[in-house]
């Protein structure tokens, strides 16, 4: 840092000195406002531009997520959100002490769910602590304002962090392009939109502040810094599942830097302190529990717990004696009797039963065809997909090819911050491979390798055109990646067209850097912006049409239904049900309990008679389904059906998935399987659409998700009756007729 | 492995030559080991109380045990940042070093505390 800064020193001193030194006259300051006038100091000026390109960073990470509140209006999006915002809203209206222990009878009818035991408290803690002080300072702002705006708050938040994580790993140069950055990255903005009231807008903050403030404790050995990151893997643990990846990065982390001799005791220090304050801190969640010391994901770090003080001990031993050949003999003994016993005991408690296996939501991703034969509920998330080339250009764009240029310079400079950030970033894109959803983990790492790589070479640039001849100039003679590889050695003046060379690179990573922000936005724009429960179209003459046929949906059952009524429905939407329709659902998103779900997957999957019993035996009041052939919507329950064939099927075998196909196509016109046209799911979604006309030249009855004309257009209901259907067909909601009376 | 006889031979050397070299070392870092000895020595005696009675209340067992490892494990940390012959400590003033450790202890046992039930 101290070299950089007079390099700077100088270079301004030798362009500006004439100007400083000299008394501003009068049209000098009329004529023009430069920092020159200001007679401040060079360290001063870069303070000041450091401090505002933080401030515009910050700014901009907050207004870039405001597209749908600006279309549409401030609501909560998709499905996960709405139950974050139940939670939240109960926290605020009874209490910690209600919240922590509260029993939910009105979803997983008739189980009931113990929520306090079962949700990550942090977000609504979060959220409501911010409530709380907007009141105090008397601004009376509604709970769900505060809920909509809570991502993108944590993600200015992030940028800050994301700046003085750069700063600790490179320099502050790397640390302000990392927070401008990771301030419109797409693969951060998809969930932490404005709206999307998910776990991971304020956990991605938690992780790379623990991230942080662990590689601070590392580099500078002292225990407040590692309680500080103690905390703040509370933080994530309180805050998201997902901090199964911290637990698991950090003790990989020791054990590589312990192999390759680079440790030292403030490695010690820092891993100790964060681990035993940490894990004590993490199992005051219920939640989480005792699995820091009996499951099998949390047993990396118990392993290098007790291997570090093993290794500690032998070096403190091995400093005592001077002799190296009684050492030798004790460290044989010492460390094959420590490992024999360490994996005796694994082995035993893995057999035993005691320490769990692992979670087949964790062991997917090391396995990824795991899911797909054994737990068809985890498979068939979109987000649990394995990501396409094409996923990465989106989220990444330019970072994706800045990422191995930051690796190469980590490289080059190790220490024990930049081998963080490499293990970081590696093991991350690992696991974005497996898994479309965890981008998001491994966006704050691509962030910060790729501002290394922009930064060290802009800087060299820059050095290049201002003719700079001192220090570390032959080590960076092959930073101009991109072609004239001339610039070999040293700077001489003898090489033509290097100033030319480095202002044409310069222009060049510029343009690059620019073409990144506008593809951000436009990515933000157009594809991350969606609240998911209100759909827009455009209309014949280009206007915008907005269907919000859910949330009309939903508003019905809370006014026309009695408030003790039961809703069955595939259980995507039962968070939406219950926050907004007030009703007690069947099954929702939480789908902790697959027999449930299969249950209502039969249901959906069987004849009607069938489907009867089974409605009657759970109380169910209404169904809902969602139906998307007037419109054209493809995430429809036809769409899902053979999810819910698939799911019912493996709990129960009297449903068989090839009864809905033909030959092995999924089809629901004429040349459909017989069992298709007249299972319940069928006959709830197109009923009484074989009259309507959707699309000009088209027969009545034409599905306009599946292009086809149906094939079972005289559909009668003997066991339900319809109750409602929303403006544009989209929900459909049908009453359960009470069984008839004996005479 | 190692033939017997020399073994023997290894373990008293090395037996003497860590007696001796560990009583050069100062005073302080001496009541610091005992510390830690005795809270490990704590620890498992609450392990060997646990095999017989039981491991009932899980989280006061847990609270027990994880208590006097950690107080012995910030200890070591105590020991590493005020003992002279470490470089990389060699500007931290011991009162900083102690007040750290005082304020993790702190923290640890107010979890304890809480983790009890």
């Amino acid at each position: 840092m101290v070299a950089k800064a007079d390099a700077v020193k100088a270079g301004t001193k030798s362009s500006h000195s004439p100007a400083s030194n000299s008394k501003p006259d009068l049209s000098s300051i009329s004529s023009s406002f430069s920092l020159k006038t200001l007679k401040l100091k060079t360290k001063q000026q870069e303070l000041l531009i450091r401090v505002t390109i933080l401030c515009l960073v910050y700014i901009l990470a907050f207004v870039t997520r405001l597209f749908s509140v600006l279309r549409y209006e401030s609501m909560i999006h998709e499905f996960d959100p709405y139950f974050n915002y139940r939670t939240t809203l109960y926290l605020t209206e009874k209490g910690f002490y209600e919240f922590w222990n509260w029993f939910d009878s009105e979803s997983w009818y008739p189980l009931g769910r113990i929520i306090g035991g079962t949700l990550y408290p942090g977000l609504m803690v979060t959220a409501a602590i911010i409530y709380w002080t907007l009141k105090f300072l008397r601004f009376a702002v509604h709970i769900r304002e505060v809920c909509v705006l809570t991502a993108p708050f944590f993600a200015s938040n992030t940028t800050i962090v994301a700046y003085l994580f750069g700063k600790e790993v490179w320099d502050s140069g790397a640390g302000l392009v990392a927070a401008a950055l990771i301030a419109i990255c797409p693969g951060y903005i998809s969930r932490s939109v404005a709206g999307s009231y998910d776990n991971e807008g304020v956990a991605i903050f938690a992780l790379l502040l623990t991230f942080y403030l662990f590689v601070k404790a590392v580099n500078t050995g002292s225990l407040a810094w590692a309680l500080a990151s103690a905390f703040g893997y509370f933080y994530m643990v309180s805050a998201w599942g997902g901090y199964v990846f911290i637990i698991n990065l950090i003790p990989l982390y020791v054990l590589v830097l312990l192999i390759t001799g680079r440790y030292s005791m403030r490695l010690y220090v820092a891993y100790n302190c964060m681990y035993i304050v940490g894990m004590l801190l993490a199992m005051q969640i219920r939640f989480v529990g005792f699995q820091h010391v009996q499951s099998g994901e949390h047993m990396a770090a118990m392993g290098v717990f007790f291997l570090i003080q093993v290794f500690y001990f032998l070096v403190w031993i091995k400093h005592m004696l001077n002799d190296t050949k009684l050492f030798q003999a004790l460290l044989r003994i010492g460390v094959t009797s420590a490992v024999s016993v360490g994996a005796i005991a694994l082995g035993v408690g893995t057999a035993s039963g005691y320490i769990s296996p692992w979670t087949g939501r964790f062991y997917s991703l090391l396995d990824p065809t795991y899911a797909k034969d054994h737990i068809p509920i985890i498979a068939s998330v979109s987000e649990h997909q394995p990501t396409a080339w094409s996923s990465f250009m989106f989220d990444f764009h330019i970072l994706l090819f800045l990422f191995p240029a930051g690796l190469y310079f980590c490289f080059k400079r190790l220490s024990d911050a930049t081998i963080f950030i490499v293990m970081y970033g590696l093991t991350s894109m690992y696991f974005a491979g497996v898994m479309v959803r965890l981008i998001l983990v491994a966006t704050p790492a691509v962030c910060l390798i790729s501002a290394i790589a922009v930064s060290a070479t802009i800087k060299n640039l820059t050095q290049l055109l201002r003719g700079k001849t001192t220090q570390t100039m032959s080590g960076k003679g092959t930073s101009g990646t991109r072609g004239f590889s001339k610039q070999q050695g040293s700077v001489d003046q003898s090489i033509p067209f290097l100033k030319d060379g480095a202002r044409v690179l310069l222009l060049g990573a510029f343009y690059l850097l620019s073409r990144y922000v506008i593809h951000c936005t436009w990515v933000t724009s157009e594809a991350y912006s969606s609240p998911s429960i209100v759909l827009a179209a455009r209309g014949a003459h280009g206007q915008r049409v907005i269907f919000d046929d859910y949330r009309e949906a939903y508003f019905w059952l809370r006014q026309n239904t009695p408030s003790d009524a039961k809703i069955m429905s595939w259980w995507d939407y039962g968070y939406q049900i219950t926050a907004m329709g007030n009703r007690t659902v069947i099954v929702d998103n939480n789908t902790w309990n697959n027999t449930h779900i299969a249950t209502v997957g039969r249901a959906m999957s069987s004849y009607e008679d069938e489907a009867y019993e089974i409605m009657r035996s759970l109380d169910v009041d209404y169904v809902l389904v969602v139906f998307g052939g007037v419109t054209g919507y493809s995430s429809d329950d036809i769409n899902k059906f053979l999810w819910m064939v698939r799911i019912g099927g493996g709990v129960f075998p009297v449903i068989k998935e090839p009864d809905y196909l033909v030959n092995g196509e999924y089809r629901v016109d004429k040349g459909a399987a017989p069992k298709m046209l007249n299972c319940l799911m069928y006959k709830l979604c197109y009923y009484r659409f074989g009259e309507l006309t959707t699309e000009y030249g088209k027969p009545p009855g034409y599905d306009r998700a599946r292009g086809v004309e149906i094939g079972n257009k005289d559909v009668k209901l003997e066991y339900l009756e319809e109750a409602f259907t929303t403006s544009n067909w989209i929900v459909r909601i049908y009453k359960v007729k009470p069984p008839t009376s004996r005479w | 492995m190692v033939k017997p006889a020399t073994t023997k031979d290894d373990a008293h050397a090395l037996f003497h030559s860590l007696r001796s070299a560990y009583s050069a070392t100062p005073t302080n870092l001496k009541i610091i080991d005992l510390y830690v000895v005795f809270a490990v020595f704590t620890a498992l005696i609450q392990v060997a109380y646990m095999a017989i009675v039981g491991s009932f209340p899980f989280n006061s067992f847990l609270s027990g045990v994880l208590s006097c490892v950690g107080t012995a494990v910030l200890a070591v940390c105590l020991r590493i940042q005020v003992n002279k012959e470490n470089k990389e400590f060699k500007d931290l003033p011991p009162e900083r070093a102690f007040a750290d450790f005082v304020l993790c202890n702190l923290v640890l046992h107010l979890v304890i505390m809480n983790f009890l039930g």
